[in-house]
């Protein structure tokens, strides 16, 4: 390992200018001649538009335009990246999602209007003279309740809720493995929905430049490149070399930046039709009711065994929230990245599935740090130590009789997945010691003392990152491809520029991918810049989400240096007047071993740019190689878990008294990075588990839609956690990793609910939803002592 | 938020004569509720005064028997005040447990009261230390201040110049704060003084109130047994999607005996 090469914990290049409030994000750009827009919503769930009279609004003080749907009438819907097939094979209903409401509105937050001012607050008063005759309609809510056929429709065209009714398995055999076997574990849960609320507020400015019919959209997104082909090919019309797609700096994402929104078709058409920029931020209110949302199950799973406690089969039964409206990636979510991890970290053979995707008039639903997969090993884990707690097994030993052995891979799952390495047991083992579990009984004794329960709560959890191949999705519905594409562009005088599709939103990219380079090349690492964000500069790449950057974007890069390196051998044979062959790249120099022959790796991006002793007959001179890098596989990072809690029996107040997480992500390329990748999915997990809610009331208002009311974790909410890995390479990509940021969301939750359950099973409470907010928790124990 | 006119007065007097003279005129003390309502265009005003430069509003001072906090006072100033500690640790422990940093550094004991929220902090404490607050134009007990969600005994254009409280022999605060805003789901503020027992509550129902059959278990006992078998109805109490009413109800026994056993420890 060298001082900034892999495996070294470098501090982030990228700090320096946000620690200094120096980064530049996109609400931090104005454009000569900006005007500003605001977006008229819906306050209403579901409602007809009888009609929208803007004649006042239109001439107020400062107002440039307004448009509502009838002036975006020739502007395409918002598309749909994914098509989900049914069960009996029919395509999943996909009703038109127009930028600006058509006739109805179908959530709170629902864009009717745009108001474009001179300022923003000039807007805003002309959106409050918009006068919008609505007939109120009855809100479809409940999931359960919208599937009936006495509901009323969100998409009167679609003419039911059900967006697919999607299955994996079959259920006539695995019907059978459950009337035979000796032990049946029911559960029904709820995954409940939580709003991303990322940092920085989603903000986008178009402009547009008559003279060349260029487009630009400045946006806040973690993929720019989806965005431009998504909004330019399907919304706008605009051709790619017509429009260019820029998103900065990004203040956190967590999946909800991934997403084509309205608002960006919106500012790019507007500042055409204007011919000046158009700028829109959302402030914080309006986050809440227009980013998509996350999770939203309803769901019942049952896990049959052996009377040793041995998996025979496992059932599920989902109804899976897609709000109002079919969002980017929504429908992929609760199938093909949540059915093919059920398997989990066990030998299970049997497995049946069936979702039921529904629309309600609720924010839509799509992918959110973990997308699919916290709510597989949500009810996997929860089942595993209801089974557990029915057959009197230690929650560790029932997983260890059920772990794909290490000797199994590459293993292949009854859920299409194959998993190529890994060693669950001992990640089990390490988190075992660290928590020291042993001496768990001791500390339970000392809390009941103290007149408190205590509880502990495991969870092995694996997850998918780095989703390919391209063939295999495209085959599952995805209309797109999920490679990456990275440049190497090495400069004249030794400096390397990396043009990365991949996207870092607070992940770290700058440094770790500079890492990568660095090790690889032998160069210093401040001599090595990561570019990301822009279109015009970077290769088509797909973005960053499902925690690819490393595995997918990192092998990218890799296979660009490799190219790299290739070509410099061919030059450093010339210099030294040696065979290509006989060349070898070591620590910065291309060397002929055994002799004193070298060149340093500047002098030949030199005599690239510089070709006057060159073979230029038959190579070109120049150092730059691009590379597209298509996945053989997923990557399966997976680890154990370990919840320590802490019941105050008198309040329901939870207190996490320890948490210990235990990973296998392959190489890890910074642990610091990393760890701090695990911190935040742990407090996102823990929030989930604990504090974050999305309420609505009956007629679909957002009851939790400020922070006065939506539980955001703070640090005093958590412990110091104790954060380990263990490593089992991955065997597909040149690095070796398999991707950490989406692990800590996806293991935590079950850790901490089977904490609280185990907390909580002398007081005779067997099942608590999340989140465990102290009113439910008061509220279980309470319901235990009465029945 | 809708344009206003910012007035800047330099004493009480001014800001009086800006107060009467304005069409719709409101007074800004720390801004933490009235801007975020401003902003979300709930709430208008003609002119703004901002009550920031009236340098006789701000302070503390410690006399006979009573603690007085000028209106303009931010909690963090009252928590961190060695003289608030010294006479009454209740009250400072009860400013520091506010919001966050950033709200205690802003928000201030007159802007409180006078938004009288039914979760704020401050009303249990007039309530159970038997506090006066003084006006430009008189003086009331704190019982007749809050007189419901929101409201309070303020005529129109009155300011809250000062809060008396009364010291106590012993008090503490304990609350149970809403996980999101950190406001009190419930609060309840024990008191032995010479008016005699007081529980007071906040958070649990629409306005501060005390529970009489625990200050007379208190008056027979002061010990938190005394009143541990005594719940309140729920009945009239709030309910959200953080706590039932019956939820509240329960909090404000377990609270009431934590204050009392802190009080106790500390007499
Ligand atoms: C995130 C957050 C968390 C909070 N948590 C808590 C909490 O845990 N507990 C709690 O008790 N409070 C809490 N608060 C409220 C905060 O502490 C302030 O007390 C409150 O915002 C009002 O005080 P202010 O000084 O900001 O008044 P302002 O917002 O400036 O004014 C409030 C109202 O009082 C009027 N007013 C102000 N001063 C006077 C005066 N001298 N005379 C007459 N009328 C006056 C104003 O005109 C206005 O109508 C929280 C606030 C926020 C934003």
């Amino acid at each position: 390992m060298s001082g900034t090469g892999i495996g070294a914990s470098v501090r982030r290049k990228e700090d320096l200018r946000f620690v200094r409030g120096a980064g530049k994000y996109t609400d931090d750009m104005n454009l000569q001649g900006q005007a500003y827009a605001y977006i008229l919503r819906s306050p209403h769930a579901h409602a007809a538009i009888k009609s929208i009279d803007a004649s006042s609004a239109a001439s107020s003080d400062g107002v440039v335009a307004v448009y509502t749907s009838e002036d975006m009438a020739a502007v395409g819907g918002i598309p749909c990246g994914w098509q989900v097939h049914g069960k009996d094979g029919s395509p999943m209903h996909e009703p038109k999602h127009p930028a600006l409401a058509e006739g109805k509105v179908r959530h709170v937050g629902d864009p009717v209007a745009v108001v474009i001012a001179e300022s923003r607050e000039q807007a805003r008063d002309a959106a409050e003279m918009i006068d919008v005759d609505y007939d109120v309609l009855e809100a479809v809510l409940d999931m359960n309740q919208a599937i009936t056929d006495d509901s009323p429709n969100v998409h009167d065209d679609v003419g039911t809720n059900v967006c697919y009714d999607w299955a994996l398995g079959d259920p006539d055999v695995v019907n059978e493995a459950f009337s035979n076997a000796a032990h049946v574990a029911k559960l029904d849960l709820i995954n409940n929905r939580l709003i991303p609320n990322a940092i920085e507020p989603r903000c986008a400015i178009g402009d547009f430049d008559q003279a060349s019919g260029q487009y630009t959209l400045h946006t806040t997104s973690q993929n720019p490149h989806v965005i431009r082909l998504l909004m330019g090919a399907f919304v706008l019309g605009i051709p790619e070399h017509k429009l260019r797609v820029n998103a900065p700096d990004v203040g956190g994402g967590f999946g909800s930046k991934i997403y084509h929104y309205a608002e960006e078709a919106i500012v790019t058409w507007s500042a055409a039709q204007l011919n000046r920029p158009v700028k829109w931020t959302a402030d914080r209110s309006e986050s809440f009711i227009s980013d998509a949302h996350g999770r939203d199950h309803v769901t019942s799973v049952e896990l049959a065994l052996d009377e040793n406690g041995k998996f025979l089969a496992l059932r599920e039964s989902t109804l899976a929230n897609m709000g109002a409206y079919l969002s980017t990636f929504a429908p992929c979510i609760p199938t093909y990245l949540h059915a093919t991890l059920l398997a989990g970290q066990y030998s299970t053979p049997l497995v049946y599935c069936e979702i039921k995707a529904v629309f309600t008039n609720t924010v839509p639903v799509d992918a959110y740090r973990g997308a699919g997969r916290p709510e597989a090993t949500y009810l996997l884990e929860r089942i595993v130590q209801v089974a557990a707690d029915q057959m009197g097994l230690d929650p560790t030993e029932i997983r260890r009789r059920n772990f794909i052995q290490p000797d199994q891979f590459p293993y292949q799952t009854p859920v299409a997945l194959v998993y190529d390495t890994g060693d669950y047991e001992s990640s089990l083992n390490k988190a075992l010691e660290s928590s020291d579990y042993a001496g768990f009984a001791a500390r339970k004794e000392a809390s009941k003392a103290a007149g408190k329960l205590r509880g502990i709560g495991v969870s092995s959890y694996i997850e998918a990152c780095g989703i390919a191949p391209s063939n295999v999705v495209g085959s599952l519905g995805a209309r797109a491809g999920l490679y990456e594409a990275a440049t190497i562009r090495v400069n004249p005088t030794g400096s390397i520029s990396v043009l990365t599709g991949s996207h870092s939103h607070g992940q770290g990219h700058e440094t770790t991918f500079a890492q990568v380079v660095s090790e690889k090349l032998g160069v210093d690492i401040d001599s090595v810049e990561i570019v990301h964000g822009d279109t015009d500069k970077i290769p088509f790449g797909m973005g960053t989400y499902g925690s690819r950057s490393i595995a997918v974007g990192g092998t990218a890069i890799v296979n660009a240096l490799d190219k790299i390196i290739a070509k410099g051998k061919k030059i450093a044979a010339h210099l030294l007047e040696a065979s290509e062959s006989d060349i070898e790249f070591e620590n910065g120099s291309f060397v002929v071993p055994g002799t004193d022959k070298a060149k340093a790796f500047g002098e030949i991006a030199l005599t690239a740019y510089v070709p006057h002793q060159y073979p230029l007959e038959e190579l070109e001179p120049g150092l730059e190689e691009t590379a597209f890098y298509d996945p053989k596989n997923f990557t399966f990072p997976a680890g154990t878990y370990i919840c320590e809690v802490e019941v105050d029996p008198e309040t329901g107040v939870v207190d996490i008294a320890s948490f210990h997480a235990t990973d296998d992500f392959g190489t890890v390329i910074n642990p610091m990075i990393v760890e701090g990748q695990v911190h935040g999915g742990l407090v996102q997990g823990i929030g989930q588990a604990l504090l974050e809610s999305a309420a609505y009331d009956e007629n679909g208002q957002l009851l939790s839609g400020s922070y006065m009311d939506y539980t955001m974790p703070r640090a005093s909410d958590v412990p110091s956690f104790s954060v380990d890995t263990t490593v089992t390479v991955c065997g597909h990509n040149p690095l070796g990793v398999k991707g950490c940021g989406e692990a800590g969301a996806i293991g935590s939750p079950p850790a901490v609910i089977n904490a609280i359950l185990n907390a909580l099973a002398e007081v005779g409470v067997t099942n608590i939803d999340m989140p465990a907010t102290p009113h439910r928790v008061w509220q279980a124990i309470r319901n235990a002592q009465a029945s | 938020m809708y344009s206003f006119d910012y007035k800047s007065p330099s004493s009480l007097s001014e800001a009086v004569a800006m107060l009467q003279s304005s069409d719709d005129g409101l007074l800004l003390a720390g801004g933490h509720t009235l801007l975020p309502t401003m902003k979300q265009r709930l709430a208008s005003a003609s002119d703004l005064i901002d009550l920031g430069g009236v340098s006789e509003l701000r302070g503390i001072s410690v006399s006979g028997d009573a603690v007085t906090v000028g209106a303009m006072t931010t909690h963090a100033e009252v928590a961190a005040s060695s003289d608030v500690r010294g006479a009454i640790s209740a009250l400072a422990d009860l400013a520091g447990g506010i919001g966050d940093p950033q709200v205690r550094n802003a928000g201030t004991i007159g802007g409180s009261i006078a938004n009288s929220d039914p979760s704020a902090d401050y009303p249990a404490a007039l309530v159970g230390l038997c506090a006066t607050v003084n006006t430009n134009s008189r003086s009331i007990a704190a019982e007749d201040f809050f007189t419901g969600m929101f409201e309070t005994a303020l005529a129109e254009n009155e300011i809250i110049t000062s809060v008396s409280f009364h010291i106590p022999k012993c008090a503490a605060y304990c609350k149970f704060p809403n996980p999101a805003s950190r406001y009190a789901i419930v609060g309840v503020m024990f008191a032995d003084c010479s008016h005699g027992m007081r529980v007071a509550v906040t958070g649990a129902g629409p306005s501060v109130f005390r529970v009489s059959e625990m200050e007379s278990a208190l008056a027979q006992s002061c010990a938190a047994s005394s009143i541990a078998d005594i719940s309140i109805s729920a009945d009239g109490l709030n309910s959200d999607i953080h706590a039932s009413a019956e939820y509240r109800a329960h909090l404000v026994t377990v609270m009431a005996k934590r204050a009392v056993e802190k009080a106790c420890a500390s007499c």
